[in-house]
């Protein structure tokens, strides 16, 4: 016992040690809690704060498009969704299944929408709403809302979806929206906000960063695993700023259905002076509101597949032979070098031989002798053969730069292509293969290499009426309320006499007895049109198919046919639309192209008469005595109403 | 060897028994396991998923207790190579199911419970050992020779709890083995030794730990090096811990630990969730509960008359209060991440399973305290 009583006394000494060391890291314990909940308390309260509170960005509503008179052409309209949270649709005595079912009884709900569904509500966390079905009509908001007391865990929830009212009228003048790729992050936050949509072509692609806004932000309380329990503060986001058109959508509606009675064709109508594009039209079409959401895969096959590329813009991307709508630029290189006078004439015998190789003219059997204004008239393709070999490629080239071809005009869309006016270098550049006479001789009618876009030739047309000033193309009015649109434009450097011949000429196509364009005309006074026709070959025609007799349009198939085009002005005494069409294998440009170019250019000055705005009273022009365009009075005239 | 029981100790009737209970010490037990009910209800919002099942656990496992405390120390006595020797059998069991590509375990299935050895280890080593230095007198406790056999009883599990491995835990074992040698009367140099030792083996021992052991000390020495990865769980604690306050944010309504941030929340973290929403003020009030218990542990082991329920009662106090110390040091940010919860508070059945069995042999050893058991030890019959 003795023992065990020097055991305990050791036992009870060292325990009390031990008890002490135990006391001590205690305190320190009841020290670290102090210095943490009574010293440092404020600084883990702010990172508390800052903890629960996250940034969420609030997407801005994006810009509205409007024509020049301010009807809205591209707009948000409210997208009624129906969207399912499945842990709420959990929770009640149903599961998710029958409420789904219930669910599409009301709407009409399809087996993959219905997978579709399932499969997101698996991947996603059970407090992420999930789509169920987007653009819900009034009365399917009001059935589901009716019902909602059996559709737990169900709501409707209203976004932006952007629409087109006019649907394939403006599709490619506008382009459309879409999804987001991965190339196009560029480090603005709101880009990868799911659902978000930018500029994907036309309009809204070059305005995208008007039109897109700046993203708001809402401070969120959320958990650790990102729930949002409540809004704490919200910054309102910056809509997009509007973007104004020159576009004219009445006009634009009417060329588009006019055009829809041919095939394949497009027409630019364009202001002479100031550039401004009243309507430019591409047909086929497309719908652009259905692609907001995602092209559905059938309707692009078909679409990418169809021999009219109703996707491109063929106003500004389709490049075709100008053919004789080319022979103002031919008369005016000649004219501007100095080698013929304006009383040239030239004797036309229905052909023209170059060393072993004769080119014909249109009419078999010649015009006799001609001036330049009856060459235009009637489109003699002999006295502008006669005019190339006198002065080569390289000075039409110089002057078809001057007025527009052969390269981009700063279009603000994209999308716009170069056309392509040849030289000597050229075509030693690019074939290895020195210029030939002969090549002179189908340039000077606008074939061979030639290639032009509606919208260069339109441009080309502005130049040429408009006093030989450069004007440039363009879309854009205003950006919200600041204007974006030059009128001032610097001189081409052609001489005006030059000029005003030419245009005698082409005031003759439509109003001279003799003119190509004469069934064409605007009879009307003071609705003159002036303009040029052409017709471009798209094959060869070969000796034995000229010595059987060439074969009518009609007979070839439609891929084989002629491009119809016309270029055309109006009012003739006072130029201010611009017009130019084209008519994919639609045959002669006189009789297809013409007609279009006509009712386009009328219904521009009755819209101007229906507004109210008085054309500058003058009397129609006499052919012998064309005047200079009234260039002061161009800003006054510019808007109308 | 006989069982000396001493003639004027008989044994006791049920009644007398229940009557030396120590009911204070239950009242404080059932204080703290109210606390972490409370807590879990808060932590999960609700009765469930947590907070009833502690409650009804606490219940079914507090009538085992007392039957623990009931049945007389000597039959413990007796019984501690037993129960060691099966502990450590089921140690080796599931080093041999983790082989055996079961992957790595730390538990046994058995059905409804889930059996962590390594936990039943505790009360079983400190039983193993209050016997072995019960049967030595000073003398032979001086000689290195005599030290061998405890040894070997304490590195035998260490060395399996490392293999799972488990750092906190056979760190936990060594030093609650660790203050029986000492209360036991070994040297003090013989410590101071042992320590150098254990110190030198350190960056040989750096070499043996596997790479998310590792990471938790790089964690430790700084835990913004990589805020979302291992570093969050004590950034968020911190946070919740010092956000708290003096008073607190009121009960369910701590942003941190009901906005989720917390992690482990209703296991290792709880007393976060307490300092978050019941301040310095809350966590004194627990934190004085556990010493109470502490206090009553060693008055207990103090009050034996046998060296076996001293060193028994100092064992088991220990242990229970290192739960505590190593917790409450990990969630405040003082030492590395171990997995190691808070006694009776935080929800787990093996935790609370152990603790109480602890507490069960505890109370047995106040119960028969004035029961004297001779040095030569136990014999059958």
């Amino acid at each position: 016992m003795d023992r065990d009583n020097d055991r305990y006394r050791l036992l009870t000494r060292r325990s009390l040690v031990l008890g002490g060391i135990k006391l001590g890291l205690v305190s320190t314990l009841v020290g670290r809690m102090y210095y943490l909940q009574v010293l440092e308390s404020d600084r883990y309260t702010m990172l508390a704060e800052e903890n629960r509170i996250n940034m969420r960005l609030v997407a801005p509503s994006r810009g509205q498009i409007l024509d020049r008179f301010g009807v809205p052409v591209a707009i948000n309209r409210q997208n009624f969704r129906v969207v399912v949270v499945s842990e709420r649709a959990r929770k009640a005595d149903r599961n998710l299944e029958q409420t789904l079912m219930h669910l599409s009884e009301l709407i009409e709900l399809t087996e993959s929408d219905m997978k579709r569904v399932m499969r997101e509500i698996r991947r996603k966390r059970a407090f992420v709403p999930v789509t169920v079905k987007e653009n819900l009509t009034w009365e399917q908001v009001a059935l589901i809302e009716i019902n909602a007391p059996d559709l737990p865990g169900v709501s409707i929830d209203v976004g932006e979806i952007r629409s087109y009212p006019f649907q394939g009228t403006t599709a490619h003048l506008l382009g459309y929206v879409g999804a987001v790729a991965e190339s196009e992050l560029n480090g603005d936050p709101v880009l990868s906000l799911p659902g978000f949509r930018i500029g994907k072509n036309g309009v809204e692609k070059y305005h995208e960063k008007d039109l897109r806004g700046v993203a708001g932000n809402s401070q969120l309380e959320v958990n650790a695993v990102g729930r949002v329990i409540r809004e704490l503060d919200r910054k309102e986001p910056e809509p997009g700023r509007d973007v104004t058109l020159t576009i004219d959508i009445g006009l634009q509606q009417f060329v588009q259905d006019r055009l829809t009675a041919e095939d394949s064709a497009a027409c630019v109508v364009m202001d002479a002076h100031t550039g401004g594009i009243y309507a430019m039209c591409s047909h086929p079409s497309f719908d652009p509101n259905q692609f907001t959401q995602g092209i559905p895969a059938d309707l692009w096959e078909e679409l990418t597949t169809q021999p009219t590329h109703p996707l491109t813009n063929k106003a500004i991307a389709g490049q075709y032979a100008p053919g004789s709508t080319f022979k103002m630029v031919v008369g005016l290189a000649a004219l501007e070098a100095g080698i013929v006078n304006t009383r040239h004439s030239v004797f036309c015998s229905g052909h023209m031989d170059l060393g072993d190789h004769r080119f014909h003219c249109w009419k078999k059997h010649g015009h006799g002798s001609l001036g330049f204004v009856e060459a235009l008239a009637q489109s003699c393709d002999v006295f502008f053969y006669d005019l190339s070999r006198r002065i080569g490629i390289d000075r039409i080239h110089d002057v078809a730069k001057r007025f527009g071809l052969g390269q981009r005009l700063e279009l603000d869309i994209p999308g716009e292509r170069s056309g392509l006016i040849p030289s000597r270098e050229w075509k030693r550049a690019y074939l290895g293969k020195p210029w030939t006479g002969g090549e002179d001789l189908n340039a000077s009618i606008g074939q061979g290499y030639v290639l032009a876009t509606p919208l260069q030739l339109a441009v080309m047309t502005a130049r040429l009426v408009n006093g030989g000033f450069a004007v440039k193309p363009h879309l854009t009015k205003q950006v919200e309320r600041s204007y974006a649109e030059q009128t001032e434009w610097p001189s081409i450097g052609v001489q005006k006499a030059h000029l005003d011949l030419m245009r005698q000429g082409m005031w003759a196509v439509t109003n001279g007895p003799t003119g190509t364009a004469h069934k064409a005309r605007i009879p009307e006074p003071g609705y003159e049109l002036g303009g040029k026709t052409g017709t471009s070959q798209v094959r060869r025609i070969t000796m034995a198919e000229r010595s059987t007799g060439v074969l009518k349009n009609e007979q070839l198939p439609w891929r084989e046919r002629d491009h119809a085009l016309f270029v055309g002005y109006a009012p003739a005494h006072n130029p201010r639309y611009v017009c130019s069409v084209i008519v994919e294998h639609g045959g002669g440009g006189s009789s297809v192209a013409a007609p279009i170019a006509r009712d386009v250019l009328y219904e521009a000055q009755k819209r101007d008469v229906a507004r109210g705005v008085a054309l500058t009273a003058q009397a129609p022009a006499e052919p012998g005595r064309v005047m200079a365009p009234p260039i002061a009075t161009v800003g006054g005239q510019r808007n109308g109403g | 060897m006989t069982i000396a029981i001493d003639s004027r100790e008989p044994s006791l009737g049920l009644g007398a028994k229940l009557q030396m209970l120590n009911w204070g010490l239950v009242l404080v037990v059932c204080a703290l396991a109210a606390a972490g009910t409370g807590l879990l209800y808060s932590a999960g919002g609700g009765w469930e998923p947590w907070a009833s099942r502690h409650l009804v656990r606490f219940a079914t496992l507090l009538p085992i207790t007392i039957a623990i405390a009931l049945v007389d120390v000597r039959i413990w006595m007796r019984l501690a190579y037993w129960i060691y020797l099966i502990v450590l059998f089921l140690l080796i069991l599931v080093e041999i199911m983790g082989h055996i590509g079961m992957g790595a375990q730390r538990w046994i299935n058995l059905g409804p419970i889930v059996i962590q050895p390594s936990e039943l280890m505790k009360p079983a080593l400190v039983l193993v050992l209050a016997r072995y230095f019960h049967t030595q007198t000073l003398d032979r406790i001086g000689r290195p020779l005599v030290l061998l056999p405890p040894l070997a009883l304490v590195f035998m599990p260490v060395g399996l709890v490392l293999l799972q491995p488990n750092l906190g835990t056979a760190l936990l074992l060594i030093m609650t083995s660790g203050a029986v040698f000492w209360c036991g009367g070994v040297r003090l140099w013989k410590f101071l030794l042992a320590i150098s030792a254990g110190l030198g083996a350190i960056p040989i021992g750096w070499q043996f730990l596997h790479d998310y052991q590792r990471q938790r000390v790089y964690t430790f020495l700084d835990p913004e090096r990589d805020p979302l990865g291992t570093g969050y769980n004590i950034i968020q604690s911190k946070i919740a811990f010092g956000s708290g306050g003096l008073f607190g944010k009121g009960f369910m309504e701590g942003s941190q630990s009901q906005l989720m941030f917390l992690p482990e929340k209703h296991t290792d973290f709880i007393f976060v969730v307490l300092a978050e929403e019941f301040g310095l003020v809350g966590c004194l009030a627990v934190m004085a509960l556990f010493m109470v218990v502490v206090v009553y542990g060693y008055a207990i082991a103090l009050s034996s008359r046998s060296q076996f329920g001293r060193l028994t009662g100092i064992g088991l106090t220990t242990s229970f209060l290192l739960y505590i110390l190593v917790n409450v040091a990990m969630i405040t940010g003082l030492i590395p991440v171990v997995g190691i919860p808070l006694p009776l508070v935080s929800y787990g059945g093996t935790a609370m399973m152990t603790v109480l069995i602890g507490f069960g042999l505890l109370l047995s050893v106040s119960i028969h305290r004035h029961t004297r058991i001779s040095r030569s030890g136990l014999h059958e019959g």
